[in-house]
Order: C-alpha cells, then structure tokens, then sequence
C-alpha cells in the first residue's frame, strides 16, 4: 500500500478523475438540455386523479409535470397530516391541471398519499389555445353555427377548429400584411413631410399630394379592416362545450382553439407524428402569453438575420488582418503589439463590448446619424437607439479574433514552397495572394467564420445593451421598402432563454419552453462547432499529404 | 532577351501599383486591430472622464438693477434667461440675464397692502417659495414662477406670481408682534410656519379643508408655543414634509417633531459649537435629511439624524475645514448634495457632502456677497454684492463621484456608520446615490474565487492526464468533447446553474457535501482494487482506458449520494439542513448562492484551462520524458519532476486566462445569484459583480449621468483587469514557446 502511494499511481488516477468528471458533466449536461427540450413536445398522457385532501374530495385531471420526494419529517413539520404512513419519503407530484380561467393556480401539488385512485381515461381533450393556456376536459357538445351536436366525432371538431384557424390566420395576414403596410406608409408620409418643413420646402402643392395620398390610404385602410372584422366573425362562429375537471360544461370558443389532442387514446406512431408537428409549430410559429408559449420563429430569425449581417461585416476585416500577420507583417515590436491586441480582443470581457457598443455605435454613430439624415423623426431616435445594425456591428468585434487566429493558422499551414514556386514565375505578391494563398486558405477562412458565428450566436450579455428586445413587433427584414431595416430592434434566441426563464411571472408553465429553447441553441451551436473542427481536420490532414 | 523581360509595359506598371495598394491596404487593415482595442480604451476614458473634471466658475457677466434697494433672495429661471430679487418695497422684480437687455426690468410688482417687513423666509429650492414676515406679525407667501412656450418653435419664457396661500396676508401671531425668524414650508396636506417673535418661538400648522357647500378651499390653522428655548436665535428650518423643524442658535441645535400638532416639542438638543465658535450659517440639503451649519472658525459640518441605541440621535457626520473666517451663508442646491458658502470677502465655495469633496475655493468678487441664488439646473449662479448682481456660469457636472468616494466607506445620510454600499437609484429625486464600487469588485473577486477553486483542480488535472497518458486515439475524442463545452453559450449554463442546478442542491445539501469528499475517496479505493487486481485482467483494458472506469464508478458515487441525502437530513439535520444551516449555525442561505455560481461559472472555465494546458503539456518536448524515464524515474516523478516544470509557464498562462474569464463573466453570475451587493464570503450567499451590475442598470440609466459614467468606469475596470491578466499570460506563453523551440 506504502509503496503503492510512493509510486504516484493513485494521483494518476485522480487526474483520470478529473477527465470522466469532465466528461460526465459534459455528457451530461447536453443529454439533460436534449431530454428535457425534446419530451416537451412529446404529448404526455393525461391523468385523472381522485384526491382526497383534508377531508375533501375532488377531481384532478392533468398531466404530470414534475415529482419530487419530500422527508417525511419536513412535511410533518409543515402541519401536513401524515397518518398511516412509514417511511422516509412521500412522493410528490406536480399536475399541470391548465384550466387557468376557472381555478386559482394552473399547477397543483398532489402527495401520493392523497391520491385514492389515477386512471388514463379515454377520451380526454386537450385544447390548445390561444389565450389562458391549455384547456383539459371530456367533449360534450360541438356548437356549429348556431346548431348543437351531441357527442361529436373527433374529426367533426377538428374539422370545426381547422376552419377557425385558417379564417384567423387570414386575419392574422391581412392584419400584418396589408395593414401593416398601410400603417408603415402613412408614418413614412409623416416624416416625408416633417423633412420638407424642416427644410423649409414645403409647398402647398406638396402638402395637398401628401394629403390626397393619406386620404386614399385610409380609405384603403377602411375596406381591409372591414374584410378583417368578417373574417374574425366568420372565426367566431362555433363553440364548444366540454365538462371541465369541476364536472362543469363550459363553453369554449372555437376562435381561440389551435388544436385539439387526445393523447390518451393516441398510439406510439401517432405520439410520434405529433412530436414532430409539435417541433414544426415550435419552430414556425410566433410566441404568445408574453413569450410562455407557442414558438420561436422571430428569436431564430433575429438571431440568424444579426449573425449573417455580423458575417458580412467581420470576415474581410478578420481576412485581411490575418493575412497582413502571417504575410506582411515583419518581425518586429509592431507585430508583436499587434498580436498582443488580438489576444486582448478575444479576452476582453463581453460586457465590455456591449458597454462600448451602446456608447460609440448607439448613442455616438447612431445619434450622428440622426442628426444628419433623419432630423424629421426627431425627438425619436431612429438609428440613435439600440438596433440590429448595432448588435451586428459589436459582436463583430468580438468575434474579429476568432476569425483571425483561424484565418492565420489555415495560411500558416500553406507550405512556402507554394508561394515561392508562384513568385518564381513571376506573380507579384498581390497575385499570389489572390490567385494562390487565399483560395487555398478558404477552408480555413470558412472554419473561422462558423466558428464566428457559432460564438455570436450563443452571446447575450453585450446583445442586451445594444438591441435585443423581448418582443420585437415586426422582422428586421418585411415587405415594406426598404425590406431591410437595419435600425429595428430584433429578438434573440439567447435573450429569450433568459427572459422567459428569469423575468416572466409564469415561470413554471414557461419552464419546458427555455429547456427546448435552450435545446435547439445548443444543437445549432454544437453543430456549427463539430462542422467547424471536422473543416480544420480534414484541411489539416490535406496539407500533411502536401508536404510530403 | 533579358533586355525583353525588364522592359517596362504598361500592364506590369498597373500590375505593381496593384501590388503596392494591397500591400498598404492588407497593412492598414491589420493595424485595424490594434486601433480597434485602442478605441475601446480610450473611448472608455473619454466616457469616464468628465467625472473626475474639476469645478469651474467663470463670470457671465455684471448686472446693474435699476434703484438700489436692500434685497432679501434672488432666483434665476430654469435656463438662466430671467433672475429675480425680492425687495424691501416690498416686491418682486424681474429683470433679464440675456445679452443685451441685461438687468431690464420685465416684471415688477409691488405688495403695497402690506406692512413693513421684518423678516423674509424661503422654502426649500425645488418648492420655490418664499415668505415675507411682517412687523403686524402676518407673513405673506409668494411663488414666482415661469411659463415657457414655443411660439415660431422658439422657446419664450414668460414670468408668472402665484400665491399658493391666497392673495391676502395669514396672521401667525395673535398678539400682533414682529416676526423676528420664520421658516415655511407647503405640502399638499398643508402648511406649516415655525416663527419667532420677542415672546418666543412657536410653531402653526394650517390645513386646508374643503367646504362642502361652497367648494371653496378654507384655511384653518392651530398654533403650538415651543418652551425652552433661548432667545439667541441664529436661523429656523423645516423639512419640506413637515416631519423636522431645527432651531439653529449660536452654540446649539434644537430638533422639534413636527409631525402631529397636537405633539409638537424640542425633542432634544445637541451642541454644535466649542467655546471659540458660534454658528453663523445654517441650510437644510437637499432632501431635507441632512442640516448644514458654518461657522466663524471656517469650519462647516454636516448633521443628520440616525437612529441610535437610545432613539433617535443627530451626529455629526463630517467637516469642512477651511481658512475662510467670513462665511456668511450657506445655500443648497436643487437636487443634489452639493452646497455653497458665501463670505464676506468674495469668496465662494462649492462642497458636496457624500463625496465629501472641496469643489472649488476662490474669489470671485472683490466685493461682499449679500446674497446668493443658485439656478434650478446648477449650472449658474447669481449673486449680489454691494456693488450690484454678478451672474457666474459654473460647470458641476459630477460632484457626487470621486475617486475616494468610489473606494473608500462613506457615511450616508441616515446610516449609523460609514460604510460601502452600492445603491445607484431610487424613486425620488433627492435621494442620496450611493456609488462604492467596492461591493461589486468584491462581489467579482468572490465569484472568480469559487469558480477557480472548482475549475483548476479538474481543468488542470484533466489537461494533465489527457496529454501526457492517454493514448492518441482516445484523446481525439476527449479534447474536442471538453472543447465543445467552451462553445455552450453562457446564458444556458446560466439558466441550467439558476432554474435546475440551484433548487438541487438546496433540496440535496448533504448528498452534494458527500458527494465531493466520496468522489476522491471512491476514486482512490477503484485505483487500489484495481493495483490489487491480478495482472492478466489489468492488461486486457489498454493502457489510458482507465478514466473509462472511473466513469460508472463516478455515476455511481453520484446517484448514493443523492440516494441517501434525505437519510442524512433526517438523522443529523433534523429534516432539513436548509433550516438547521439558518437557524443553528446562523449562517443565511440563499437558493442561488456562491456555490452554484462556482460550479457552474467553473464550467464555463474548465475548458480555458485544459485547453491551454493540455496544448503546454502536450508540447513539452518528449526527450525530456524519456530522457526521465530511462533514467529510471517513475512516469509520476517524470510528470511533476520534469514535465510540469517545464510547462509550468503555460499553465500559468492557462489560469490568467482562465481567471479573466471569470472576471469578465456575465450571464451565468446574472441568473445564478440574486444580485444583491453584499460584503461577504459565504458559500452560501450571493454577490453582484461589475458585469453583472453593468447588465442590469446600463439600460436604465440616463446617458451623460455620473450613474451612467460610473457604469462605463466598471467597465473600464474590466477592460484593465483582463487586459493584464490576458497580456501577462500571452507573453508567458510566448516565452514558453521560444524556449521550446530552442530545447
């Protein structure tokens, strides 16, 4: 044993410790975001519990959202009555019971001792709605444009919501759509003539166009909101009625049903059709109840629509600085100044660059820009506020070093002998470069920028100073001249995990949504970095075969 | 033929222009680098800047008033363009600041109804009132006041009279005696008058009630004597809420509860003065918590009243100390806790009480000043001489941050003790900022503490064994895995660290407190299962494969731990060890604490670490090892001997950068603490740190503010802090790497 200590081979063995934790925490860490992100759309069976409670009996039907062992004694020191029960624990189970309209909290703890029964009854609907949550009860009556029907088929009621639906999203379109374009140009005709009278240009001539033109504006604007209010008519024609968990009929208007499940009586494959209707709709569609439910859509094209505007912006700035390191600088004290800044950029905290973003870009670049181009907004700023433009611009920076050290290890691999076979016929440098060196450093080029990318994508804490919102009305990019808007503020997939997670006031109904949130950060982030370390093996494996 | 080749044409002409623009054009562009970190410092400093800016007055320029009557205040509008003075007329004139119409009189009203005055009286700054006090023993109250618009969009500032209490003088004194001292105030509840005639002090309270049958707003007042109280008597205050009134006499200072009328007394009294000094100014500070005296020795002191062991107590929190023995008024500003001392010598002064700051000492008049009238803004200042009006321009952008302040206890207004405390807003307009930025720095310090003492031993260890014994095919697997964690975006470890990892360990203390003591153990009793195991099965698992191993017996620690937590709660803890840590150790335990944000802002690090390191240890060349070994060294004493030797240097510049990531790390210390600036190491408690409070209050806070300068001064402290951290470990590691190409 002695002599076994003195041969250090236990402390190896702690350092092989250390790996597995790393690599269990890792592991671990991905297979728990993955479980967690993906059972959410994964339709859950539908219990019904007998409860007895103090005396008391009820009804609970719900799914079952979380369970949890509590020590006996804490609960008998609670005052929880506990009687013929031994034991240390008692499980404890957390029903989601939806409903939120009619009881007080739509989450419930249940002690499994309280529990007098639990079936899987057949039949149960959950309802998906637009407003209050989910909705869970036993079809009793489909009301169809006035007429009732006992006991309706499942497809009868899908067939009803399906046509809710689609009269609401043609609302929805026209709303955005149309409207919204109406909406966009009268502001634009706004600020048109506020710029003519601060130039002192204004003439009456003008104003009377400008004016003919929001007259035949609004009138447009009339006959589409006439054609919005039937269509939300024609959404709001049926009902249904559905004994709630109370043992209650309540009446549930069709207009503010998305869909309707009975996962009790569903089989594995349709489970499994489900989930992947449920991942579509989570990646489609437009958030609702202050971000808690329904998808993502924006987040993702927030974030994609800033990190590309960022791509744009940093690779010829990384591009070229790598290049004059590994090709043009000499060795001297500048070089090694210069390298030193490129550790320091990739070291300097990000908060950092939020903070110098809002300054420099936001209030200095910006409010110069309105200043100068935009006067006829004012006092609200235009570009002189927190944007996409902003953010792109500051993570650019961030991420220049990155791109850089890339850049600079794909051209240090390129043997020299390539460069001066090139020179020997003649090509000036520039020529080489171009022709030569860059096209042969594109693999790497290309690995520095996803893995730009994959860094922008996943960094928040700046994006909170310099553009991120919470809700983003509109796109930075629609159908409105001229389709890009740069100065819009925009959502981000990072900054929804944190919103939803630590500032909504539903946190637990909004828990599943930041778990597949954070699933599908993860996953695009994870797959951009393997893509990236794949680019850079094989680039490395292709110039070991030249060299030799 | 050479001849041919070197003959110039056109196209190798454009062809070495091109040659030379991309030569300059690639430089400039890697130069971009370093102005790009080059502008974030100094546009980092240009923000700061200004907060540490000295106090400047300049003259504006003199102002001759038409009649020379004695003045009792002056006031200036919010932009400086009209001044006013009240006279002993007794009235109220307006009269011009701008260029050109200097000193013409706009307004003029005269109160001729009333009798001759006595005294005069202001309210605080922001009310804008004032109060003459006449020898009938009435006071009459007026407020001037300033209408702006915009006609032709230029602004035109229009000079208003309101009286707040009606146009007819109130009595204050039945008997009809002079009013020697008055002070006033007006809340919307009512109105309160502390006086002094020769017969004493006493104080009135008038309330407004509204008659039900006429509507009409009647006045009704109730008068209280105030006994005890000399007749030396140097200055009344009273708090804008009607909550203190003080007493100001040459040696001493009276407090009166004011409160409740039908329970108006001196509450107590405090010297103020030793035997060589007599008060000779007095001025309640903005907000009204803190009174200010001067007197005849130059020495001016703030007081204020906090709560003590025996009640209520006013102390003295701080002194002024100056040559200047001819104070004679003290004035504070609007908003802020800056305050002004006038002398008889032309001197004036500029102070502000937090930041306990000497702003500005200087003549600015060869004459007297009679009197003194700050602007709403704090940007100019009127006074009066025996000479006439003097209007100076002073620039005070930032008087309540100085470096001192920001690093040193400072004693605020209400506390009982100096002390460090980041608190930047609050609701009211008044309030006292206090900017330490000690509890934050600590509060980073703390964090990166927790997160080193979690990540180094496993970063290092597991760099370690990853590069110099595990064999080649594993290692391709185990580098990039680690490595992918340092991808994981931060907001998600954050999210993991606050919403999952947090209420684990609350509800799990036990299991997790075994489960990092049974971890080592378990590990070192499969080693020696292992040692003990007989040599045929040891060679079947290739060498390297043993951290493999480890990982079931990991797993399995892990789940016993967690299995027999509430075992270990019920038997030593009494159910539940949250309760027995609060309760019998005393210590307070929040969900998200120190602990979670160690672990998971040590995730965040470990991959920095065993990045760096293993690429150091992995780079050592391997003559020296073998060298080592043949020498008959075993392959420990190798590794500590002679491979960590020489890479020690890297792993050095591993931990600095691993350290400045943690420094700098926002979002996992933003969702996995509360954010409370608090002073303490506890495991147990949270902390707020410099990016985490930049996250938090940047938006809010107002461009140009000192709150908002402050903020980018935390940043700037970042920048600094990893810039030598990353410089530092970035010229290590160069040196390494010239040494090894050397070996």
């Amino acid at each position: 044993m002695k002599s076994w200590f003195k041969s250090g081979s236990p402390w190896i063995w702690m350092t092989a410790g250390a790996v597995s934790i790393s690599l269990i925490s890792v592991i671990g860490l991905l297979l728990l975001i993955a479980w967690r992100g993906l059972s959410f759309f994964w339709p859950s069976a539908i219990h019904q519990f007998d409860v007895q409670q103090n005396g008391q009996n009820a009804v609970v039907i719900g799914e079952v959202y979380d369970r949890e062992y509590v020590p006996t004694t804490r609960l008998i020191q609670a005052g929880v009555d506990t009687k013929g029960f031994k034991g240390e624990e008692i499980e404890r189970l957390l029903i989601k019971t939806g409903n939120r309209e009619y009881v007080d909290l739509d989450f419930r703890w249940i002690l499994r001792t309280d529990i007098q029964t639990q079936t899987k009854p057949s039949g149960v609907a959950v309802f998906e709605r637009s407003k209050n949550g989910n909705f869970y009860g036993f079809v009793s009556q489909i009301i169809e444009d006035g007429k009732t029907i006992d006991n309706p088929s499942n497809e009868q009621l899908e067939e009803l919501i399906e046509r809710a639906v689609n009269f609401n999203e043609e609302a929805l379109d026209l709303q955005n759509g149309p409207i919204g374009s109406i909406n966009y140009r009268l502001e634009r005709i706004r600020l048109e003539e506020r710029a003519l009278e601060l130039k002192e240009k204004l003439t009456p001539e003008d104003s009377a166009a400008f004016n003919q033109e929001r007259k035949e504006l609004k009138a447009n604007y009339l006959e589409l909101e006439k054609e919005l209010f039937n269509l939300r008519k024609l959404a709001e024609r049926d009902f249904v009625i559905v004994k709630d968990m109370r043992g209650e009929q309540v009446r549930i208007p069709l207009s503010q049903v998305l869909d309707v499940t009975f996962p009790n009586d569903m089989s594995f494959i349709t489970k499994a059709g489900r989930f992947l209707i449920q991942v579509s709709k989570f990646i489609t569609d437009d958030p609702r109840e202050a971000n808690t439910e329904g998808g993502v859509f924006p987040a993702i094209f927030g974030t994609v629509f800033m990190v590309m505007l960022m791509a744009v912006i940093v690779t010829p700035f990384g591009v070229i600085a790598a290049i004059y390191l590994h090709e043009y600088a000499a060795k001297n004290a500048v070089t090694k100044v210069i390298r030193i800044a490129v550790i320091n950029l990739a070291g300097v905290p990000s908060i950092v660059y939020g903070v110098f973003g809002l300054g420099f870009f936001v209030y200095m670049l910006g409010g110069s820009i309105d200043e100068l181009f935009y006067p006829e907004a004012s006092p609200s700023p235009t570009f002189g506020t927190p944007g996409v433009i902003w953010s792109a611009l500051t993570l650019a920076i961030l991420t220049l070093p990155v791109v850089i050290v890339s850049t600079e290890e794909g051209l240090s691999r390129i043997p020299s002998s390539i460069r001066q076979g090139s020179l020997a016929l003649g090509a000036t440098k520039a020529e080489t470069l171009w022709r030569i060196i860059i096209p042969m450093a594109s693999p790497a080029i290309m690995t520095g920028l996803i893995l730009a990318v994959a860094r922008a994508a996943g960094e928040v804490a700046p994006l909170m100073l310099v553009g991120v919102v919470k809700m983003a009305p509109t796109l930075p990019l629609d159908g409105n001249f001229p389709f890009i808007h740069l100065d819009r503020k925009f959502m981000h997939l990072g900054f929804h995990i944190y919103d939803v997670g630590f500032q909504s006031p539903n946190v637990e109904a909004a828990r599943p949504l930041v778990y597949a949130t954070a699933f599908l950060l993860v996953s695009v982030i994870v797959a951009l970095n393997i893509t990236a370390i794949g680019i850079r093996n094989h680039l490395r494996e292709k110039f070991k075969s030249l060299e030799h | 033929m050479s001849q041919h080749l070197t003959l110039p044409n056109k196209n190798d002409r454009i062809r070495k222009v091109k040659d030379q623009v991309a030569k300059y054009g690639v430089s400039a562009g890697g130069l971009m680098v370093l102005a790009a970190l080059l502008m974030i410092f100094f546009y980092l400093l240009y923000v700061v800047y200004p907060i540490f800016e000295d106090v400047e007055v300049s003259h504006e320029s003199k102002i001759s008033v038409a009649g020379q009557q004695h003045n009792y205040a002056l006031g200036l509008d919010e932009h400086v363009e009209i001044g006013y003075r009240f006279t002993d007329q007794p009235s109220l004139e307006y009269f011009s600041l701008v260029e050109g119409k200097l000193g013409q009189t706009i307004l003029n009203k005269t109160f001729d109804k009333l009798d001759s005055v006595s005294t005069f009286a202001k309210s605080s700054p922001h009310q804008g009132l004032f109060a003459y006090g006449l020898s009938n023993g009435e006071a009459f109250v007026v407020q001037p006041k300033f209408k702006i618009s915009f006609p032709n969009d230029k602004r035109f500032t229009e000079p208003r009279i309101t009286y707040p209490l009606g146009e007819e003088t109130i009595t204050l004194d039945e008997a009809g005696e002079a009013i020697e001292h008055l002070a006033f105030s007006v809340s919307e509840e009512g109105a309160g008058f502390l006086f002094s005639t020769a017969s004493g002090v006493k104080y009135q309270y008038w309330v407004a009630e509204e008659n039900f049958m006429t509507d009409e707003i009647e006045w009704q007042s109730e008068t209280v004597e105030l006994d005890g109280l000399g007749s030396d008597i140097q200055a009344l205050h009273i708090s804008p809420d009607l909550s203190r009134a003080f007493v100001v006499q040459s040696k001493q200072l009276n407090i009166i509860d004011i409160r409740d009328i039908e329970e108006v007394e001196v509450k107590y009294q405090v010297s103020v003065a030793k035997a060589d000094e007599k008060v000779v100014a007095s001025t309640l500070l903005s907000g009204a918590n803190s009174i200010m005296l001067a007197n005849d020795q130059g020495i001016m002191s703030q007081w204020f009243e906090i709560n003590g062991e025996k009640g209520p107590e006013l102390i003295k929190a701080r002194e002024f100390v100056t040559d200047n023995k001819q104070i004679n008024g003290l004035f504070s500003e609007f908003y802020r806790k800056t305050f002004f001392a006038t002398s008889q010598n032309g001197r004036l002064g500029v102070y502000h009480t937090t930041s306990e700051a000497y702003l500005f000492d200087e003549v600015v008049t060869e004459n007297a000043v009679n009197n003194f009238a700050i602007a709403p803004r704090s940007n100019a200042a009127l006074l009066e001489t025996d000479k006439g009006f003097e209007l100076i321009r002073i620039k005070n952008k930032h008087p309540e941050v100085t470096w001192s302040g920001l690093w040193q206890e400072v004693w605020y207004e209400g506390y009982p003790e100096p002390d460090y405390i980041w608190q930047s807003t609050s609701a009211s307009d008044d309030f006292e900022s206090k900017f330490s930025l000690v509890p934050i720095s600590f509060g980073t310090i703390k964090a990166a503490a927790y997160a080193m003492l979690f990540s180094i031993p496993i970063g290092l260890a597991a760099a370690i064994y990853t590069a110099y014994f595990m064999p080649s095919s594993v290692r391709s697997v185990v580098k990039p895995t680690v490595e992918v964690m340092e991808a994981l975006p931060t907001v998600i470890l954050g999210f993991l660290a606050g919403l999952w990892l947090a209420p684990i360990i609350e509800e799990n203390l036990p299991g997790v407190v075994v489960l990092m003591l049974a971890v080592p153990v378990f590990i070192l009793l499969t080693a020696f299962a292992w040692h003990s195991l007989p040599a045929k099965i040891k060679n079947s698992l290739p060498e390297g494969y043993d951290c493999l191993i480890l990982i079931p017996v990991i797993l399995a620690v892990g789940y016993f731990s967690f299995e027999f937590s509430p075992v270990i709660e019920s038997a030593y803890f009494g159910g539940d060890m949250r309760l027995y840590i609060t309760d019998s150790l005393g210590i307070d335990f929040d969900q998200r604490n120190s602990f979670v944000v160690g672990i998971a802002m040590g995730f965040a690090v470990i991959p920095t670490i065993f990045s760096i390191t293993e690429d150091a240890v992995f780079s050592v060349p391997k003559h020296l090892s073998q060298g080592s070994l043949a020498l008959g060294a075993s392959q420990w004493q190798t590794l500590v001997r002679v491979v960590l030797l020489t890479a020690s240097p890297g792993i050095f510049s591993a931990v600095m950068m691993g350290l400045g990531r943690a420094v700098g790390e926002t979002m996992i210390v933003l969702m996995a603490t509360g954010n409370t600036p608090i002073m303490d190491w506890s495991i147990f408690q949270g902390m707020r740190t410099l990016a985490a409070n930049i996250a938090v209050e940047m938006p809010e806070s107002e461009v140009g503010s000192s709150h908002y300068r402050i903020l980018f001064l935390a940043a700037f402290v970042l920048f600094i802090f990893t810039f030598v951290f990353n410089t530092v470990a970035e010229f290590v590691r160069q040196r390494l790497r010239e040494k090894y190409s050397s070996l």
